[in-house]
């Protein structure tokens, strides 16, 4: 019997709230994050070493992937969109470790990133627009299109977790059940495969993300 | 009734994820040539094209991956099964 993929393994209990493994993996991938970007960014300085000139020219490309989607200054969307693009191919990738399963492929943590980029729309709207503004822009072309705009704020962010999970977990899926009928070096293949859906999956996210808050900030 | 209930959910979950899987590989196919023969008549432009792309893709591929949500919420969350 294969288990549940809409279910998520649980990994101990603090009184009566039950951590599941999902959630020690998305920590786990925070802290080794946070560390790696504290001993990355320790030693700045005018002449780059090594690791600083690969962070530079990783922000760099950022910025010039963000200024070509959303014109403006690219510094206010630089930390949401890099955090989201750098977390997800971290979680996507954590497959690579024997026995660790993406936390992306639980519904739970796709649901809350894509939250986050709903909210972060909400705010860039009001904070460009005012409140007033925000909501004139439900109603842009016409009246008619309310009803409309306001079912494609859900289903565009619904999209954004579904489309998430679809992929990542259909990876983990297929190699399971691969590796139950053939367990030797078969898998592989498909394994390299999820690693390019991974990466790709973590970019389209960013890229979607920012046209999702892009769109609210272009039409102020 | 319960067996019978979890033949045809089998059976809906695997039309579900082939049929859908149909229109979503025609429509990324078609979107794919169209962007290849737009960066051979232009390949300057084939940064933005290539963006633009991805983001279709991911947006036609949506539909695929509904079908395949669906199906496993037929075979593992169904409300009908007991």
């Amino acid at each position: 019997m294969i288990a549940s993929p809409l279910n998520a393994a649980p990994a101990f209990a603090i009184g009566p709230l039950t951590i599941t493994w999902p959630v020690v993996t998305t920590w786990a991938i925070m802290a080794a994050l946070a560390l790696a970007s504290y001993l990355a960014t320790r030693h700045l300085s005018l002449r780059p070493g090594r690791a600083q000139a690969v962070l530079e020219l990783l922000v760099t490309t950022l910025d010039s992937e963000i200024t070509a989607t959303v014109p403006g200054n690219p510094a206010r969307f630089r930390g949401l969109i890099g955090m989201l693009l750098i977390f997800i191919l971290c979680a996507n990738w954590s497959t690579l470790i024997p026995g660790v399963e993406p936390p992306t492929a639980h519904l739970e943590t796709d649901a809350a990133l894509a939250l986050v980029v709903f909210v972060a729309g909400i705010y860039w709207g009001i904070r460009l627009q005012g409140v007033g503004g925000w909501l004139a822009t439900f109603a842009r072309p016409s009246w008619i299109m309310i009803p409309l705009n306001l079912v494609e704020q859900i289903t565009r962010h619904f999209s954004l977790m579904v489309r998430l999970f679809g992929n990542v977990m259909s990876g983990v899926f297929v190699i399971g059940i691969v590796g139950v009928l053939a367990g030797l070096l078969v898998p592989i293949p498909l394994m390299a495969l999820d690693l390019l859906t991974g990466a790709v999956q973590a970019y389209i996210f960013a890229t979607l993300a920012l046209v999702f808050i892009g769109s609210t900030v272009s039409e102020a | 009734m319960n067996d019978l209930i979890q033949i045809i959910s089998i059976i809906s979950a695997a039309l579900a994820v082939g049929l859908g899987a149909i229109g979503p590989a025609l429509a990324e196919g078609r979107a794919v040539a169209a962007a290849l023969e737009a960066i051979a008549r232009q390949p300057e432009a084939a940064g933005t094209i290539s963006r633009t792309l991805f983001v279709g893709l991911a947006m036609i591929e949506t539909t695929a991956i509904y079908c395949l949500v669906i199906a496993l919420l037929v075979l593992f969350a169904n409300p009908f099964v007991s």
